[in-house]
């Protein structure tokens, strides 16, 4: 069966758009925050939007989300009170909401416990950066297709053909192919062979291919998505909302704003 | 490729980031390969020789054991290798494979910054470009070593996120791997992180464990009845019981740094927690909340300054194997002191949890028994420190 997750970015393709989905921190600000800026960032014609849970290690993310984490974690924001206020809200949201966290709060969180609420809170994706796919059997061992969350695959720069292949064979949702060898947000030095990796990748996944990681800016983001079938935007988006920028974010959206 | 991802029971593992697992399969292979190389085992060993002093020496404590009255103690001279700590043993053995990988950088991470210090000396030694994250915490308090960092050629980078302390520069280290990995190595200095790496650590760390057991037999003619080593991430602690795990007769005491005491909350013991989860890319006993955020550790030892504890060690705690303990700050400013003032040998603040721990247990043995105690480095770092925590007096 195909997940929702999946279908939705198949019907924005099908009709000869690219998918955007916005990274926003939750708690960033307060969680009042967090729920105006979904109900913006929905209006504004976001395909999905990823829920970042904020943790005080993320390894994988720049200065930008790091800041923006412990700006949350400041506010006492946890995976308990995200997941209860995504819950409080799902009737308004209309658009799939992927959750990215990192794996230990979902441990102590309780792994059951979690896909259980999540389900609850018609959550429709999980993105793990720190759970390879050798590793992924901690959640996919919980996960039943009932649930409809697609746990999102990574992809790298660094992956080579073979490991891609084995990752595809499991993978549904969309496939999150990372731009740049490094941390989220830095910058938009993206390799000569980006292009090329790209339209290989979207070549042989059986599910949409969407990248992330360094886009910063809605011209990047068509230069990057040109092959695919659309871009993730974190550090930019999480950056603009801090600063109540709403004119940066709106420039993501041209053909909203052109209407 | 590997099947186990790495795992001593149910802990360790590859929890990382997908851009660096072709890293981390890579260095698996390159690692296999080398251990299987007589070449490149000759060639550590001539420098573990030559450059780093060893084998150092077991050394038969005489005037601590008779001033405590049990058991007869033994300390393993880590203190007198080159640099002054364990921390080479591992440096050296990761120079000389990253160097067989065609690595041109080396990136460390440091907390009482020894590892550090034996990260840049072996890149000085080899002329290739060494990248040192430490938490701004830990360069306050060790000025001294970041100097000796750069006159060795090493760039240190203070690392200001989170408690700015070793937890804080792993997190430096990995980002910075993640960026670099095409052209750079990670030199791990702990039994920590993803597999291979606490692997690879233990390999290198293991000539303490091998050499103290062929030391002790020539001495003795019988394998110890206990042994002591202090743990933070635990390379040393490891390095020392990998020889003795099979040995059930001989007891093995990993000591944590307890700070200012387990029921404070501010200590760096994550035995005493019993809180399981993924840490820098392994499932490991990790100090932490409820909400999973990873708590500062506290103690004052940088050294041991680490809010989890190796997979391995997890795993030998969990099936009995080895008894995990700690010592407070206090109680190793005790050991400290007592070490300097019975064997005129000064230790690390690391090494004192030990020292403190196993003056205790040699007060429970016979005069006929044995206990060996890792001296994992020596204290000439700490001078300063405690000096300033005895406000210039020391106890008699």
């Amino acid at each position: 069966m195909t997940k929702t997750l999946q279908a939705v970015i198949e019907q924005t393709t099908t009709q000869g758009n690219k998918a955007f989905v916005p990274y926003i921190m939750a708690g960033d600000g307060g969680l009042e925050k967090t729920k105006d800026t979904i109900l913006y960032l929905q209006k504004s014609g976001a395909t999905a939007i990823e829920i970042g849970i904020p943790f005080s290690d993320p390894v994988a993310d720049g200065p930008t989300i790091q800041q923006a984490g412990l700006r949350a974690l400041a506010q006492k924001v946890s995976l308990r009170k995200i997941i209860a206020f995504l819950t409080t809200i799902k009737h308004e949201v209309k658009i799939p909401l992927v959750i990215m966290t990192y794996l230990n709060p979902i441990i102590q969180y309780g792994i059951p416990k979690f896909i259980s609420d999540i389900k609850e809170a018609n959550i429709k994706g999980l993105i793990i950066p720190d759970m390879p796919f050798e590793e992924s059997s901690i959640i996919n061992d919980v996960l039943v297709p009932d649930d409809d969350i697609a746990l999102i695959p990574l992809i790298s720069l660094t992956s080579p053909q073979t490991r891609i292949e084995k990752i595809l064979h499991e993978s549904e949702g969309f496939v999150y192919a990372v731009t740049i060898n490094g941390i989220t947000g830095s910058g938009s030095a993206f390799s000569q062979d980006l292009q090329h990796h790209l339209k290989k990748l979207k070549s042989i996944a059986p599910i949409p291919v969407l990248a992330g990681f360094g886009i910063s800016s809605h011209d990047h983001a068509v230069i990057v998505g040109e092959n695919i079938d659309g871009v993730i935007v974190g550090s930019a988006i999480v950056e603009a909302l801090h600063l109540n920028d709403f004119a940066t974010i709106d420039a993501f959206f041209p053909q909203q704003t052109s209407i | 490729m590997t099947t186990t991802n790495g795992r001593f029971g149910r802990f360790g593992g590859q929890y990382v980031p997908e851009t660096l697992m072709t890293a981390l399969i890579e260095l698996e292979e390159a690692y296999n390969e080398a251990k299987k190389d007589a070449s490149f085992n000759a060639e550590l060993h001539d420098y573990l020789k030559d450059y780093v002093g060893r084998e150092n020496p077991l050394y038969h404590a005489k005037s601590l054991s008779k001033k405590l009255g049990g058991a007869q103690i033994y300390l393993k001279r880590e203190d007198l290798n080159h640099t002054g700590a364990h921390k080479i043993n591992n440096a050296l053995g990761q120079v000389l494979l990253a160097k067989r990988m065609g690595k041109t950088k080396v990136v460390a991470e440091t907390g009482a910054g020894q590892h550090g210090v034996a990260t840049a000396t072996v890149c000085a030694l080899f002329d290739i470009e060494c990248v040192v994250f430490m938490g701004r915490e830990d360069v306050k308090r060790q000025e001294l070593n970041v100097f000796r960092m750069e006159l060795l050629g090493a760039t240190v980078i203070p690392v200001d996120a989170g408690s700015a302390t070793l937890k804080d520069a792993c997190n430096e280290a990995l980002r910075y791997w993640v960026a670099n990995v095409h052209d750079t190595h990670y030199i791990l200095g702990s039994a920590l992180g993803p597999h291979p790496f606490p692997t690879i650590v233990k390999d290198f760390q293991r000539v303490i464990g091998d050499e103290t057991r062929r030391q002790i037999l020539e001495k003795t003619g019988r394998l110890p009845d206990a042994i002591v080593a202090c743990v933070g991430g635990g390379s040393n602690a490891i390095g020392m019981f990998t020889p003795f795990i099979e040995d059930q007769a001989v007891k093995l005491y990993g000591v944590e740094a307890a700070g200012k005491g387990i029921q404070s909350g501010e200590h760096a013991a994550a035995f005493a927690t019993s809180k399981e989860g993924v840490l820098h890319g392994a499932y490991m006993y990790i100090l932490q909340d409820d909400d999973g955020m990873i708590q500062e550790a506290v103690s004052i030892s940088a050294g041991l300054d680490y809010p989890a504890v190796g997979p391995e060690h997890c795993h030998l705690g969990d099936i009995g194997r080895v008894e995990y303990t700690s010592a407070t700050d206090e109680e190793a400013l005790e050991g400290f002191q007592l070490l300097t003032k019975t064997e005129g040998i000064i230790p690390a603040l690391e090494s004192s949890h030990a020292i403190s721990f196993a003056s205790k247990l040699a007060q429970t043995m016979s005069t006929e028994e044995i206990l060996v105690i890792c001296l994992s480095g020596r204290g000439d770092k700490d001078v300063d420190q405690v000096r300033q925590v005895l406000g210039g007096k020391s106890n008699d």
